[in-house]
């Protein structure tokens, strides 16, 4: 078995808002392997970001803990050390938010390059362009702004900036949701390439299911804050245990491998998510459910671990003493 | 090597003007601000070079000769002369400069320190800080900056220096409003949340990051700016609270030209034409400045 890298244990984050306690994420436990890429789906609003964030150290969470190879690092990343910094990196969805307009392609790479100090000053401009070359962008882009590229080149210097600093664990949150179909392969390429030589660690986040059944080694899936299914990515398409899932796949329409490859399989939802200000008692996917029994609208499940590759939560599957 | 060029291809059709050119381009198509631009370089021109081209440099001191005095404009002395004899032409060239100078020093003295404060309570928005910050810049803004300034004005010795004092005096709270606001919304921009992630400084952030983004607006208020504080440096000095005689701004050539409306009506209505002309020209231009950073409302 693989080191675990990243464990996060019951972690819950609550917002306040004048409509009431938003419980975005609300107890989730995962653990996420060295050298991975370990799938998070859910619908929007399911609290993928929220995670996301809690584990970049962006929100301190309301309640649980994280471990970084076993250090905990659930207090946000002002507390975090330089070092922690330097190995947990996170790409946003929106490279247009993410690069800063006024500053060119060179400043915004340079940065974690000079502040994490890895390259002596005259190694610092060769780090540069073999960054850049990393994600197959040519030199001359140095130079440019950010406006002055398309949405799949800014991903690109989003990725390269992510990369700079050597890190082991990235996390993106749904980096290629905001491009076009034909970029996001080739983006998909080039972060696939990135893993394989420099041994990174990926906490993908998306909400594209055929996405995940391509590159990810473990699959959860979330809902309205909570992780309904974790398992082997092969498992968990061939053999779907919690109801959410088997709805989610049986939506997928089936498609040529090479059309798998390409086309974006959004979750197509039956009936709406709740609103996770109003989160309803006992199961919160009860309403939704077409296996709903008794106990589902009073009694919240148990994670139930059916085999060590496969855990779920639902009243259906009872624990295997 | 071919696959890389071809996904390069994609891209390289997207327009990729310059961004200088493309700025000059939308601040030309409004050609009222490329008459503002004008009107300014002129203005500009004649104010530093004043002694060479006004046809009575000397006029813009303590001269006099009575027998020329209170002559209407004639071929000779353009905007008629005062009642001592000056050229009035020469002294509002003179003028020039000493509202150029004010609104310049008003400017730079008010504008660092107004962005400073403006960059450090938007950053720690939420914060005893930015209360303290934003509290004080309210008590100023409660009060019109004339007044404000007039009160202070009125303390010190009336002479230039202490008139630019006091203008700075009220001027940078609003420089700090602006880049305050500008800030806190900047702050939630993933560009700053990953710098802070990395571990950049704060002066990296706020000077490298949010700053940047801040500076057209700041460029574009400054130029609206220039004419306003030329407004409120020409009415201190006509109270009295500014340049001393027997050198003049407009404001005090006004003051001294309205005692002999209306008969001598061109010893007050040409330096204030000249007032009006300047701030026309910076408000001209700095409508067009709007156009070219794309700003709504300043
Ligand atoms: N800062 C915040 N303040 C209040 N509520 C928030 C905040 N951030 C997120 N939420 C709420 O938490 C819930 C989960 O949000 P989150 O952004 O994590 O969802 P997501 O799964 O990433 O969705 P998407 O696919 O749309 O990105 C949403 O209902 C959202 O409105
Ligand atoms: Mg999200």
């Amino acid at each position: 078995m693989k080191d675990e890298i990243l464990t996060i244990k019951n972690v819950k984050k609550f917002f306040t808002t004048p409509q009431g306690v938003v419980r975005a994420v609300d107890g989730v436990s995962l653990s996420v392997k060295k050298g991975e890429t370990f799938g998070l789906i859910g619908e929007s609003g399911s609290g993928k970001s929220t995670l996301a964030y809690v584990v970049a150290g962006i929100y301190i969470p309301t309640q649980g803990s994280i471990y970084f190879n076993k250090q905990d690092i659930g207090k946000g990343y002002r507390k975090r050390s330089k070092y922690l910094k330097k190995e947990i990196r996170i790409i946003f969805q929106d490279p247009g938010s993410s690069l800063n307009p006024r500053r060119n392609i060179k400043q915004i790479i340079e940065l974690p390059v000079k502040v994490h100090n890895t390259f002596k000053n005259n190694h610092k401009n060769q780090r540069v362009e073999e960054l850049l070359e990393m994600v197959e962008l040519p030199i001359n882009y140095l130079y440019k702004y950010p406006q002055e590229l398309g949405g799949g080149e800014k991903q690109m210097v989003a990725i390269a900036r992510a990369i700079a600093t050597e890190p082991s664990l990235v996390i993106l949150d749904e980096p290629t949701s905001a491009l076009d179909v034909s970029i996001q392969a080739k983006i998909i390429k080039i972060l696939m390439d990135l893993q394989r030589r420099n041994n990174l660690t990926y906490l993908f986040i998306t909400h594209d299911l055929s996405l995940m059944r391509n590159i990810a080694s473990r699959v959860a899936i979330m809902y309205l804050g909570k992780v309904c299914e974790v398992a082997n990515t092969s498992e968990f398409f061939k053999k779907p245990l919690h109801p959410y899932t088997q709805m989610l796949l049986s939506s997928i329409p089936v498609l040529t491998k090479e059309e798998e490859l390409l086309k974006p399989q959004k979750i197509v939802p039956v009936g709406e998510i709740p609103s996770p200000v109003n989160v309803p008692p006992g199961c919160s996917f009860h309403f939704r459910c077409s296996k709903k029994m008794d106990i589902c609208s009073q009694k919240d499940p148990e994670m139930v671990e059916i085999s060590k590759t496969h855990i779920v939560r639902c009243h259906l599957y009872k624990k295997i003493d | 090597m071919t696959n890389r060029n071809s996904f390069i291809n994609i891209f390289s059709k997207t327009k990729r003007r310059r961004s200088f050119s493309r700025g000059w381009y939308n601040f030309s198509r409004n050609p009222l601000s490329v008459v503002g631009m004008i009107i300014l370089l002129l203005i500009i021109f004649a104010a530093i070079f004043a002694p060479y081209i006004t046809p009575f440099p000397e006029h813009a001191g303590a001269f006099t000769n009575f027998r020329e005095a209170s002559k209407p404009p004639s071929s000779t002395y353009i905007f008629g002369t005062d009642s001592i004899g000056r050229d009035i032409f020469t002294r509002v060239i003179f003028g020039y400069r000493f509202s150029l100078i004010l609104s310049i020093v008003v400017l730079a003295l008010s504008i660092p320190p107004g962005v400073i404060f403006g960059l450090i309570a938007g950053y720690y928005q939420g914060t005893w800080i930015e209360i303290i910050i934003m509290r004080i810049t309210d008590v100023f803004i409660a009060v019109p900056p004339f007044v404000l300034a007039l009160a202070v004005a009125a303390m010190l010795s009336p002479n230039l220096f202490n008139q630019m004092m006091a203008i700075s005096f009220v001027w940078w709270t609003w420089y700090c409003r602006l880049v305050y606001t500008m800030t806190t919304s900047l702050c939630h921009e993933d560009f700053v949340t990953e710098a802070k992630l990395v571990g950049a400084s704060k002066t990296h952030i706020l000077f490298r990051e949010i700053l940047p983004n801040c500076m057209g607006p700041i460029l574009t208020k400054m130029t609206l700016d220039m004419g306003l504080v030329i407004i409120v440096g020409s009415s201190l000095s006509f109270i009295g609270l500014g340049v001393q005689p027997p050198k003049s701004d407009l404001g005090t050539m006004i003051a001294e030209g309205a005692r002999r409306l209306p008969s001598e009506w061109w010893a007050a209505v040409f330096p204030a034409i000249a007032i009006i002309v300047v701030i026309l020209a910076f408000n001209l231009l700095g409508d067009g400045l709007k156009d070219v950073f794309n700003i709504e409302e300043v």
